[in-house]
């Protein structure tokens, strides 16, 4: 199948995601913040569908949109404050930590220089129709010592989450 | 234009992790940080993403385990945020400092 | 331009897969149409057959048999004043039901009405399925919180608790269904031979798995597809926020949950949302386990007499449903001011019989069979509904949360290993 409109669906989609993330630095209110959030999830999801990884595009909508959004959703309707909002939004530190930030982005912009010719223009068309077969058989293969260990790492979040939260241990 | 090539996901994934950086270093409020650093692990994710499709699927496993380790991490950043909420009404990281002499 | 056009009919692969765009748009308006259809014939069913459980009458002023009932609703519900609560923040109040009614309508791009009749057929069709499903839960916290009354939020964060919750269950069951589709071969329960076929999790994939099997997923390794089937059974009832589940959304004990405060056309896009969303969760669990456009018994009944005897069904369906029409105008009473409404369910009846007539000639009759047999199974599915609200009472929050997390978690992850178990055995 020939992927479509490419160029159209990269700009508008990458568009989407850096200005989500603007919005939710940006935001007085962090229930805006989350919602412009999601947005830059699922946009950015449809980047990896046009990368060709369907199954990553996939787990990102269900854990990340579906369930980590929704964890912060809760946590927002439980700490927001009225007052917070009008406060100051930003710290004393505001501009050292743009700078920081610029700096970083000028690293960035001289490696981009340097290394753009490193990679070839076009990009090849993998299949994608085996993805997710071939992502189980690496994942239950060769990674499957650090499979456990993420599964292992979920249940100490979890049970940490859960004693931390609580009123009385 | 040019054919979408590997380095515009690149640059792509920069600005978000600039973006992200930009959220962790100048907000008062813990909970937009936590989403910061949440944009930040996505850059990775796009650039692990881009990366393994011109060199194999390593990447997509990749960044399968990052997505769940931020879950993880938003869990217990979050729990500690609720725990730290009882003690002190308060969600700006200048007032939590309890520990300064 | 019109061979463009006609190119597609007679391919074998849905829109989406063939590229074509201007079909897969027809196929989008055809489904969005039909799912706003069946969402209004879904509103008078529930009431009529309510009311019949309860033996009383139900609507039966607004047109013959209350037929008419869901367009006289949906005029008073689009004249109705909007009121958006003082303090309430309005751009999250006004983007949650569009959420939740994206949400809900963005799982139909996979669902498979036949063999080349979906949408598009993504090689991650059930993923993407539980993926933007568990959106809508977002577009609740968000109605609940918008609109800044305690009624509503309470009612957001039991009811997204709750979908939360269910969704674990139901991704249990789901995922022991499609280890199900690995196994390609004929013997007993369709397993043994050869069994070194790959899954997949493609939607037209696993119902073609199902026809491959001979058995419909329901059937296979018995009790433990029918295990799954219940899981996941119970948790999309749950996951709807339906009978007997509905806490969140009850009159008697939460004004009415998260959609308080919205009136008019606001709430109207909820209701739409939410059964919207009841037909697409019928309709994977049709495709998961049902055998999803298949006829009953496409491998052991076959041959050319077998096929004309069930392709008869769509037409005498709507023969019998017509037949019902017809009873129903001889029952009218005979008095002048019911002449309106008696002309009007004959005509009603007429049309039905029509319909019928034109479902038994050849060449609408071989390509009507799977959209009618899906057709079918979902509107069980969808009766199944109604029987539910009408006789289950309801289960309080903490006992709700109970079942899903310590009893349907546990019982979903045993038929999961035990599923792999047989798969590697058998």
């Amino acid at each position: 199948m020939q992927p479509v409109a490419t160029t159209f669906f990269f700009y508008f989609l990458s568009g989407l995601t850096l200005l989500s993330g603007v919005v939710v630095i940006t935001r007085k209110n962090p229930v805006h913040s989350a919602l412009a959030l999601i947005f830059g999830l699922l946009a950015q999801a449809g980047l990896y569908l046009m990368l060709y990884a369907p199954f990553v595009a996939g787990v990102q909508i269900i854990l990340y949109a579906g369930g980590i959004m929704v964890l912060f959703l809760f946590v927002i309707m439980l700490v927001n404050l009225e007052r917070s909002q009008k406060e100051e939004q930003f710290n004393k530190q505001w501009l050292i930590g743009l700078l920081a930030a610029i700096a970083l982005g000028a690293l960035f912009i001289i490696v981009y220089v340097k290394g753009k010719s490193f990679f070839p223009v076009g990009m090849p068309q993998p299949i994608e129709s085996n993805n997710t077969q071939e992502i189980g058989v690496m994942l239950y293969g060769q990674y499957m010592f650090a499979f456990e260990i993420a599964s292992l790492l979920l249940l100490v979040a979890i049970i940490g989450a859960v004693v931390m939260a609580k009123k009385r241990i | 234009m040019a054919p979408i090539g590997t380095v515009h996901y690149l640059v792509v994934a920069a600005a978000l992790f600039i973006l992200g950086v930009i959220g962790v270093l100048t907000r008062r409020n813990v909970v937009i940080i936590l989403m910061s650093i949440e944009l930040i692990l996505n850059a990775v994710n796009l650039n692990l993403v881009a990366f393994s499709r011109i060199w194999g699927l390593h990447g997509q496993v990749f960044a399968i385990f990052v997505i769940t380790d931020a879950a993880a991490e938003a869990a217990v950043g979050l729990g500690i945020l609720i725990a730290f909420f009882r003690n002190k009404e308060t969600v700006n990281v200048d007032e939590i400092d309890l520990l300064k002499w | 331009m019109l061979d463009y056009i006609t190119s597609y009919l007679g391919s074998n692969t849905t829109p989406g897969q063939a590229g074509n765009v201007f079909w897969a748009l027809v196929y989008i308006m055809v489904v969005f149409g039909g799912i706003s259809v069946a969402v209004m014939a879904m509103n008078w069913l529930e009431r009529k057959a309510l009311a019949h459980f309860q033996i009383r009458l139900g609507p039966m002023r607004v047109g013959p048999h209350g037929l008419l009932q869901p367009i006289a609703d949906a005029i008073k519900l689009m004249t109705k004043e909007d009121i958006i609560p003082s303090e309430a923040d309005k751009f999250v109040f006004w983007i949650a039901p569009l959420i939740i009614l994206c949400a809900s309508f963005a799982v139909y791009i996979v669902i498979p009405f036949g063999p080349t009749h979906a949408i598009t057929d993504l090689n991650i069709g059930i993923l993407f399925m539980l993926g933007v499903s568990s959106l809508s839960v977002l577009g609740v916290v968000m109605a609940g919180w918008a609109s800044n009354s305690h009624y509503p939020l309470i009612g957001a964060l039991r009811s997204s608790a709750q979908m939360v919750s269910y969704e674990v269950a139901m991704g249990m069951a789901v995922v022991s269904a499609i280890l199900m589709t690995s196994l390609h071969g004929l013997g007993p329960y369709g397993v043994g031979v050869g069994t070194s076929g790959t899954g997949t999790l493609s939607m037209i994939g696993i119902v073609q798995a199902q026809y491959e099997q001979h058995v419909w997923f329901l059937f296979k390794f018995f009790p433990l597809g029918f295990i799954a089937f219940g899981i996941f059974a119970i948790a999309m009832v749950a996951e709807t926020n339906r009978a007997p589940f509905d806490l969140p959304e009850a009159e008697s004990e939460l004004t009415a949950g998260f959609h308080t405060e919205y009136s008019g056309l606001r709430w109207s896009l909820f209701m739409l949302g939410e059964y919207a969303a009841m037909i697409a969760v019928s309709s994977i669990a049709v495709t998961l386990w049902l055998g999803g456009w298949y006829r009953p018994f496409p491998n052991t009944l076959i041959g050319d007499t077998w096929d004309l005897v069930f392709s008869l069904f769509p037409g005498f369906t709507l023969l019998a449903l017509a037949a019902i029409a017809f009873v129903g105008v001889m029952r009218m009473p005979k008095h002048p001011y019911f002449r309106v409404q008696t002309i009007g369910l004959a005509g009603f009846g007429v049309v039905l019989g029509l319909i019928g007539l034109i479902l038994f000639a050849p060449p609408v009759r071989d390509r009507i069979q799977d959209i009618f047999w899906f057709v079918a199974k979902v509107a069980g599915f969808m009766y199944l509904y109604i029987w539910y609200r009408a006789t289950f009472p309801r289960y309080r929050f903490d006992q709700l949360m109970k079942v899903g997390w310590k009893v349907l978690l546990p019982i979903g992850i045993g038929v999961l290993i035990l599923t792999a178990i047989l798969g590697v055995v058998l």
